[in-house]
């Protein structure tokens, strides 16, 4: 099943999920400055209405836009990220292909682990940076459309060699990256790193 | 723009006040360049004495001329959030026992907002804080409760001056009047 962006643009519609006002303005704002579409709800069950996961069985939200990826926090009251991302990995198919983002100020390895268990792309320290979305959006760029099977292969491929990819952590210590330009860094290492935070901790 | 020593400014400027004079373009340009000074000043110290950390840094870059008042505007919702946070977090020291689970989940918001804006020293406080929720001490948590408000409302009031000392410095002055 291929995906493919909105107009064969490059805007992705970020649905953003985040119970703190002040997170949430500033990851709208972190999006909206790199060229993607944003909708931001302040809870879980409030993203899986904007999903249609709550009744109607349709990928596209209210507004008919469909959503690229989702970045949602970890802690927030009532249902977490990870309840979240659980409920949006086991509905209909469509959905379960979106790209769910884990955005967290703790770094527990045993959250992280969990997260990309249930099949998180990514797992970020807050506060995020601009270097993370610039990052995030190449990666969500670069696997749209036909790259669904292949990706799929890659990422089997790298469970069942744990030592083939770097640093595990590379992508939850982004906060320590100080890139800032659009393009991802060149070293051999971050271009395995979307598949290397399915490596095992 | 040369560099120039401020009292040599202020010395040049006292001798422009005279309202008669056609000199108002000449001290407003002046005064322009020693309130910028003055701001970069204000903004250095709050680094240097680490009110401030990078991610203030990462706030001002997301400012543009389609948001020119982004920071300032990021920094008022905290504020907002932090008034209802403290306040919860107040009522919820003056139970007894004490519910250390809800305490570090307040905290824990406090935390995260104060982080988001650059907000170190408070960070620190609120870190210390959740150490002794962690440890089930009361007393600590009350203790550093104090320093977190403390240290809030240290920044809270450096950045209000700081952003009333923006807005001076920000748009361009058209109209010449005594300072």
């Amino acid at each position: 099943m291929t995906r493919r962006v909105s107009c064969g643009s490059e805007e992705l519609h970020v649905l953003a999920v985040d119970d703190s006002n002040v997170d949430r303005k500033v990851i709208e704002k972190l999006l909206r400055i790199s060229s993607c579409k944003v909708t931001a709800v302040d809870s879980g069950s409030r993203a899986l209405q904007y999903l249609g996961l709550d009744g109607e069985k349709n990928s596209v939200g209210f507004d008919g836009l469909k959503v690229n990826l989702i970045m949602t926090d970890y802690s927030m009251p009532g249902m977490t990220g990870y309840e979240l991302l659980k409920k949006i990995k086991q509905k209909s198919s469509a959905l379960r292909e979106i790209p769910v983002v884990i955005m967290s100020s703790e770094k527990v390895l045993a959250r992280i682990d969990r997260c990309l268990e249930e099949g998180a792309e990514e797992f970020l320290m807050k506060p995020v940076k601009l270097s993370d979305v610039k990052r995030l959006k190449s990666f969500i760029l670069r696997g749209e459309g036909d790259e669904h099977g292949k990706k799929q292969t890659q990422k089997r491929k790298l469970e069942d060699d744990p030592s083939s990819a770097s640093s595990p952590l590379s992508s939850s210590t982004s906060s320590l990256s100080d890139d800032l330009s659009p393009s991802p860094p060149p070293s051999p290492s971050s271009t395995l790193q979307p598949l290397s935070k399915r490596n095992r901790l | 723009m040369p560099a120039s020593n401020a009292d040599t400014d202020v010395e040049i400027m006292n001798s422009f006040t005279q309202p008669s004079l056609n000199s108002c373009h000449i001290s407003s340009a002046m005064e322009r360049n020693q309130l910028h000074r003055q701001l970069a000043n204000m903004r250095k110290s709050l680094f240097d004495q680490g009110f401030l950390d990078e991610q203030f840094i990462q706030l001002e870059e997301l400012q543009d001329d389609a948001n020119p008042n982004f920071v300032e505007e990021v920094v008022t919702l905290y504020y907002r959030d932090s008034t209802r946070l403290i306040l919860n977090i107040e009522q919820a020291l003056d139970k007894s026992p004490l519910d250390l689970t809800k305490l570090d989940s307040l905290m824990h918001q406090f935390k995260g907002s104060s982080s988001s804006i650059g907000a170190k020293k408070v960070k620190l406080e609120c870190t210390q804080f959740k150490e002794y929720c962690k440890a089930a001490n009361g007393e600590g948590c009350k203790r550093t409760f104090l320093q977190v408000k403390k240290e809030y409302g240290t920044l809270k009031k450096k950045l209000e001056a700081y952003f009333q000392m923006a807005r001076q410095v920000g748009p361009v002055e058209t109209a010449c009047r005594p300072k």
